[in-house]
């Protein structure tokens, strides 16, 4: 499973940890770059350490999906319970501007992706940077529009609480509409906050030529990071604005 | 002068705050569980006093409250779920693996801060006046009606859940990455096998009790409407949430400590486990379908009755990877060379103590009976034998199997026998008495009962002090141990497995050049009645 073999040729343990001569077949390649600078001392060469990084990633995606999980859940429990209720909520989301944001972050994703490709391709740091501050900036496009959408439902009170009001014919239904509204997105827009500091991090490192074909794996994660946060929202878009399309919203 | 090891590699408080060494990062998680689970020790000893005489003398019914609540809170989330893994499992897997460290250092000492400042939350909703919700924080009790500081502990509960997250994803990567060249899956010792079973149940239900918590916090300080029926949300919702991790929870507890109980006995029984991938296959097998019960906490709540029976037939079947590894460690003891050492008397504290506590599960998993025990006594004797009488045996057990390896000093065998001996006595004379009381109907969370079932809480608060007799012992001759005990070889029982061949204590970087494993890590000489069978 690991392709972190030693290079070390002998062992100085007794017992059944036997001497071997090195017979694996990585050990020309990490032997070929035995002290990169971004090596951490308890690696064996730098193929373990991207292999453990991605890995790491991945499983902490697995339980940002078991996060996300129990808001979909409960979406799923009151929208069974208040089928009406969450069409008339729903219907008073803008799908515009809810389909402007997701071909936003689609594209960002795109854009995302080529910044992992110049890093790993060794491509200039113009290059690099380039496509993480484009990334940023379509992000922060995102978010942008979802402030002129959270202020028009605080001007209209639409955010649950006591002040919460509904001129629809179920405002109790609505209510927990907005709630979940509220957390899904909310919790959405701070991954993608986190991200956007992630992110300009990851664009200084850039800059100061860090990254190339031997080590480009921050980039990577930011990017795996990136994606999960854009197919989240490909959930929450059709579950919050599309499900009240014909009963007639604007 | 001493040869240079992962103690005196470094002096100072500076050296320890920011270490990245897995094992100093192992003796921090020691230092505070230590003083979590004494916290929680005093918080059962008020509860223990109440309920010696049947009146309500000593504590008012809503302190009692507070009481029962900071107990759980406290032995649940910041002792009982680090202690193994974030103790032993820390200080050992990287080293039964041949690694240097975990594959996340920098990570792994966040998670000890992350683990304090949620104990710094938890300790000032204590202090500035308690919790009365029950370690549940049942909606909607907890965010509608509950008068106290619910949002500070359910927020240190949230925060100590990271810590939990990140160590269980620090696991699984160093197991998957950092294994010495060699050594195979179905070579690794079963500590590790358990650890990894527990970090899949650490990293995929720890996020689904912290997005509850924070919609509990929404609720009650946005009042958003998710749980409280008022606002036309669901309180049964919460308790299948909360229920969905809380019953995991029950196995990152109990899982590594039957990885412990592995390696002490074959150590202790000088021979090699008896089925090991039946023992490496029922962790996996308790993880996963561990995750498909949660629903018998909540037979009487106003679940479906054929949702009931689908948790019950699982509840049932989820006992019988439990009863495998039971069956296949005292295949192991029958005919070894036992040498009765105090972690093999903790062993086989725990293979007892957890045997009764499984099968007391079993009545509570049958609908029927539940509706009759829901809430009594029998309830918490039961999941006592396996919190305590499980989880903390093991945890004990290992603490004085690894403890030369730890700190590279014997402690006194004598005093750890009669320690193990007090603990034994001492937890079945306060649990014992609660199954019976509980059958006969006493019911739990109440600081008053009927005369007629004083003598068993007599017997149980008597039981209660003599654990804690129990408990308090090893606090001495550990510590005297560190300044007076003698020095540890490096394998001081005879036991097997590579953090038996490095020094005691190990050198910072564990090994000096990576070994190079060609056998399990487990070769006892083999048994005598292969081939008798
Ligand atoms: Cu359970």
């Amino acid at each position: 499973m690991s392709d972190g073999y030693p290079q070390a040729p002998s062992v100085g343990l007794p017992g059944r940890v036997s001497i071997q001569a090195p017979g694996n077949p990585h050990d020309e390649q990490s032997s070929a770059h035995p002290h990169h600078p971004k090596l951490q001392h308890h690696f064996d060469d730098m193929g373990q350490q991207a292999e453990a990084s991605t890995l790491g990633m991945w499983v902490f995606l697995v339980t940002e999906i078991m996060f996300f999980g129990g808001l979909f859940l409960a979406y799923l429990v009151y929208r069974t319970q208040n089928p009406m209720a969450f069409q008339e909520a729903s219907a008073h989301l803008s799908w515009k501007l809810g389909a402007f944001n997701t071909a936003v972050l689609i594209f960002s994703s795109l854009t995302m992706a080529l910044a992992v490709r110049s890093a790993q391709t060794s491509e200039s740091r113009g290059t690099q940077v380039f496509w993480l501050v484009t990334t940023m900036i379509l992000g922060a496009t995102f978010l942008g529009v979802k402030v002129i959408e959270y202020s028009e439902k605080f001007a209209h009170n639409n955010v649950p609480g006591p002040n919460f009001v509904w001129d629809g014919q179920y405002p109790a239904g609505a209510e927990i509409f907005y709630s979940l509204y509220f957390c899904m997105t909310g919790l959405h827009a701070l991954h993608m906050v986190i991200g956007l500091g992630i992110m300009t991090v990851i664009a200084i490192m850039a800059w100061r030529r860090q990254f190339n074909t031997e080590y480009f794996t921050p980039v990577e994660i930011t990017g795996l990071y990136w994606h999960f946060v854009d197919i989240v929202w490909i959930f929450l878009f059709p579950l919050l604005y599309l499900i009240g399309r014909h009963y007639g919203g604007h | 002068m001493d040869t240079l090891n992962y103690i005196n590699n470094g002096h100072g408080l500076a050296s320890w705050l920011l270490t990245k060494d897995h094992k100093r990062i192992a003796l921090l998680y020691l230092v505070s569980i230590t003083f979590f689970f004494f916290l929680g020790g005093l918080f059962a000893f008020m509860i223990r006093l109440e309920l010696l005489t049947p009146a309500g003398d000593v504590l008012t019914a809503e302190n009692y409250n507070k009481m029962f609540t900071m107990h759980g809170v406290v032995m649940v989330f910041f002792f009982l779920i680090p202690s193994i893994p974030a103790v032993l499992g820390n200080f050992l897997i990287p080293i039964m693996i041949g690694a240097k460290d975990l594959a996340f250092p920098r990570l792994n000492l966040i998670s000890w801060y992350i683990y304090v400042l949620g104990g710094i939350f938890t300790l000032v909703a204590a202090l500035s006046g308690g919790v009365d919700t029950g370690w549940t924080f049942y909606t909607p009790y907890s965010t509608a009606a509950a008068n106290s500081h619910v949002i500070t502990a359910a927020l240190g509960v949230f925060i100590t859940g990271f810590s939990s997250i990140l160590t269980g994803l620090n696991f699984i990567v160093t197991i998957h990455r950092m294994r010495a060249p060699g050594l195979t899956w179905f070579r690794l010792p079963l500590f590790v096998w358990a650890h990894y079973a527990t970090s899949l149940v650490m990293i995929l239900g720890t996020p689904v009790i912290a997005i509850t918590v924070l919609l509990v916090a929404a609720e009650r300080v946005l009042h958003m409407g998710i749980f409280d029926p008022a606002l036309g949300g669901d309180p049964v919702l919460f308790q299948h949430l909360f229920w969905f991790y809380s019953h995991p929870a029950v196995y990152i507890m109990i899982l590594p400590a039957m990885g412990v109980i592995s390696e002490i006995v074959q150590a202790f029984a000088r021979k090699n486990v008896f089925g090991y991938s039946f023992i490496a296959f029922s962790s996996l097998a308790i993880a996963i379908i561990g995750f498909l019960v949660w629903g018998h906490h909540i037979f009487v709540a106003g679940q479906s009755v054929y949702a009931g029976m689908l948790f019950s037939i699982i509840s049932y079947i989820v006992a019988v990877p439990s009863a495998i590894k039971v069956f296949n460690w005292t295949a192991t003891i029958y005919r070894g060379s036992i040498s009765l050492d105090s972690p093999m008397l903790y062993a086989f504290g725990f293979l007892g103590l957890f045997t009764i506590g499984g099968l007391t599960g079993l009545f509570l998993a049958a609908m029927g009976l539940d509706i009759h025990m829901h809430d009594t006594y029998f309830v918490v004797a039961h999941f006592h034998y396996i919190m305590v009488g499980g989880a903390i045996m093991g945890y004990l057990g290992g603490l004085h199997y690894w403890w030369p390896k730890i700190t590279g000093k014997l402690y006194s065998e004598p005093a750890a026998k009669l320690a193990a001996g007090l603990v034994f006595i001492g937890f079945n004379l306060t649990f014992f008495p609660q199954f019976l009381v509980g059958y006969l109907g006493m019911p739990r969370r109440y600081h008053m009962y009927p005369p007629e079932f004083q003598v068993f809480n007599v017997m149980s608060t008597l039981g209660a002090t003599i654990l804690s007799v129990g408990y308090l012992l090893p606090m001495f001759y550990f510590v005297h141990s560190i300044f007076r005990g003698k020095p540890s070889p490096a394998d001081p029982w005879g036991a097997k497995g590579l953090e038996w061949e490095v020094p005691s204590p190990p050198p910072t970087e564990n090994f000096a050049v990576t070994p190079i494993v060609t056998h399990g890590t487990h070769q006892y000489a083999p048994s005598k009645e292969v081939g008798v069978v």
